[in-house]
């Protein structure tokens, strides 16, 4: 079949895998979700912030992926699985480095290193350690848990409840989604996509399904008395285990920084 | 176009945060206000349908390639601008956490790029005043595909300069923009098509979707003006600082090529040239972005500011006259 239907059979079944991965009782994914979160921003800000030729730098904060991951017990190829997806957009932006930053940078052996090739290696360094970072922290917390943290950091309701809902709907939808798909790929053998003259009537009836779906969904809410706030987990306070979870990865973190600027 | 986290700078990630954190805020006090109750899951459901619209593939008319559909213009069309840039928030949260599509840093910026202008230019300035008085299937068609492309262009040249501020490439602001652009005429070509038809679905079978009777918003130049000193100070103040320790796209050519950031005038103008430079030197209030004999960065933000002000005071003095004229027009 031409159509690519593996695409969102992909997606459904990226979401539940990641669900269940958060739904684990690991020690990790106890950690209170605002202290993980707070961990990942910390991480990522400090792994942006390097300059693009700070490679020695970059270097050391491999760790936290890799901690992570041997700590979640999540298989390297899942996070890579998520990396692979980053690399056309890193290679588009990084591959004129090198062309238009040739000079040499560095030498190593004797042979001369330009600039671009350090940055192009940076470039994918950072975007490995950011998608894996991201990616860790939604496979431990799941959605459910950084609602929690951001209803905590005081992001408005009606935003989080949003955003709450469209998570709760998206397998839902996609499955919909597929079975048109499905429906039309099989009427259209050898075609690579939707035909233009039917466009709008195929997402026009995904559309219509939705709409009617959105007043049933509102007024079965209603009946299970909905009052504008879901209750989403039930709401726990950090601990002090949590604590030294967050000072812990701090201080690393803050060690891998300063000494690799004192020691460069 | 999703930025990803590796392509950009805290300063300037911060600095989007902050401009889709006003633009944010401004939407949820225009939704709450509504106090449609039955809004949030009803974004919340568009929301999700756009997601799951968006891995259809449309195959593309006499290429052998297909597009698919952001999302941006087809929901502010359906729940308005302000509920339809905060369902957009929540797909591109969604495609961050769950897909690795853009990244939680770059967030701000994604946003920014993808829901400010879709949902605040694309339909708010252009398909809702062509669609406004009357609507049929040409309009709609012509209001989607102009709406889209100056939408998506807007977001390629976000993403241009947020990346060169970012300092990540090599390329100079002219290369990438050159590389940027075309792609995206097409992108939001086949985007704007694709609302098009969706839209003319509904107005075939639906008509009552698509037709508000709410009462319209006052427009307020107040607030529109607080929204514009808000942005003013933040890309002003704050990018300014970002932008000044490299020199720019058009600077890094000529210095590739001289060996300096500033061009050296050798030909029979030189005199001249080097007149009207001293001239300039002479006027300028803040030469090089900066206080007089002073590398302070506050000097960089203060020039930021204040020629963004200037800017926005000979915008707002030329409406003005335009204003004056048109009514001296009207009543003779």
């Amino acid at each position: 079949m031409a159509i690519n239907m593996a695409k969102i059979t992909d997606a459904i079944f990226a979401v539940h895998e990641l669900e269940e991965m958060a739904d684990r009782k690991l020690e990790v994914n106890k950690v209170h979700p605002l202290v993980k979160l707070v961990i990942t921003l910390a991480y990522m800000i400090l792994v942006v912030s390097f300059h693009k030729y700070n490679l020695p730098g970059l270097l050391p904060f491999i760790l936290y992926p890799l901690i992570l991951l041997k700590l979640s017990d999540i298989p390297v190829k899942a996070c890579l699985g998520k990396i692979r997806g980053l690399l056309p957009l890193l290679l588009f932006i990084g591959i004129f480095n090198p062309i238009f930053d040739s000079a040499p940078y560095v030498y190593i052996a004797g042979i001369g290193i330009s600039g671009g090739i350090i940055s192009m290696v940076t470039l994918f360094l950072k975007g490995m350690y950011c998608i894996s970072a991201s990616f860790l922290l939604i496979a431990t917390t799941g959605i459910d848990g950084i609602c929690y943290a951001l209803r905590l950091l005081h992001i408005p309701n009606i935003l989080v409840t949003q955003f709450l809902l469209t998570y709760r709907y998206i397998t839902v939808l996609m499955a919909e989604a597929n079975g048109v798909y499905q429906a039309y790929s099989l009427r259209a053998p050898g075609e690579k996509g939707v035909k233009y003259k039917i466009w709008g009537s195929l997402i026009g009836q995904l559309l219509l399904r939705s709409i009617d779906r959105a007043g049933n969904l509102y007024e079965s809410m209603l009946l299970r008395g909905f009052n504008g706030e879901f209750a989403y987990i039930k709401k726990t306070k950090a601990q002090g285990r949590d604590y030294a979870f967050l000072s812990l990865w701090l201080g690393i973190f803050a060690v891998l920084y300063f000494g690799i600027k004192i020691l460069i | 176009m999703h930025m990803a986290d590796a392509l950009i700078a805290p300063a300037v990630a911060a600095t989007m945060y902050a401009a889709s954190g006003v633009t944010t805020a401004y939407s949820i006090k225009k939704v709450r206000f509504e106090n449609d109750p039955k809004k949030i899951p009803t974004m919340g459901i568009m929301s999700a349908f756009v997601f799951a619209t968006q891995m259809i593939n449309f195959t593309i008319p006499g290429t052998g390639s297909s597009g698919h559909l952001c999302g941006g213009l087809l929901l502010s069309i359906l729940l308005g601008p302000y509920a339809g840039f905060l369902s957009m928030v929540s797909v591109l949260l969604i495609q961050c956490l769950l897909f690795a599509d853009g990244g939680l840093l770059a967030l701000g910026a994604n946003i920014w790029n993808m829901a400010f202008y879709g949902c605040f230019v694309g339909y708010l300035l252009i398909y809702r005043p062509l669609t406004k008085k009357t609507m049929n299937r040409t309009k709609i068609m012509l209001a989607s595909v102009l709406g889209s492309v100056i939408s998506l262009q807007l977001g390629a040249f976000s993403v241009t300069l947020e990346t060169l501020f970012s300092g990540i490439t090599a390329l100079s602001f002219g290369q990438f923009l050159a590389l940027m652009q075309p792609i995206h005429l097409a992108i939001g070509t086949v985007e704007g098509l694709i609302t098009g038809t969706v839209v003319i679905f509904l107005y075939n079978t639906r008509p009552e979707l698509l037709r508000k009777d709410a009462p319209e918003g006052k427009f307020s130049y107040k607030k529109v003006m607080v929204i514009l000193g808000v942005t003013v100070l933040l890309i002003g103040g704050g990018l300014s600082l970002a932008a000044s320790s490299n020199p720019d796209g058009l600077e890094w050519s000529i210095e590739k090529m001289t060996g300096s950031t500033e061009m050296n005038a050798k030909d029979n103008y030189a005199d001249t040239v080097q007149s009207a430079a001293k001239v300039q030197e002479k006027t300028a209030l803040l030469p090089d972005y900066a206080f007089p004999d002073s590398n302070s960065p506050a000097g960089t933000s203060f020039s930021g500011i204040f020629g963004a002000a200037i800017v926005a005071a000979v915008t707002v003095g030329c409406c003005v006259l335009f204003k004056m004229f048109r009514k001296k027009d009207s009543t003779t």
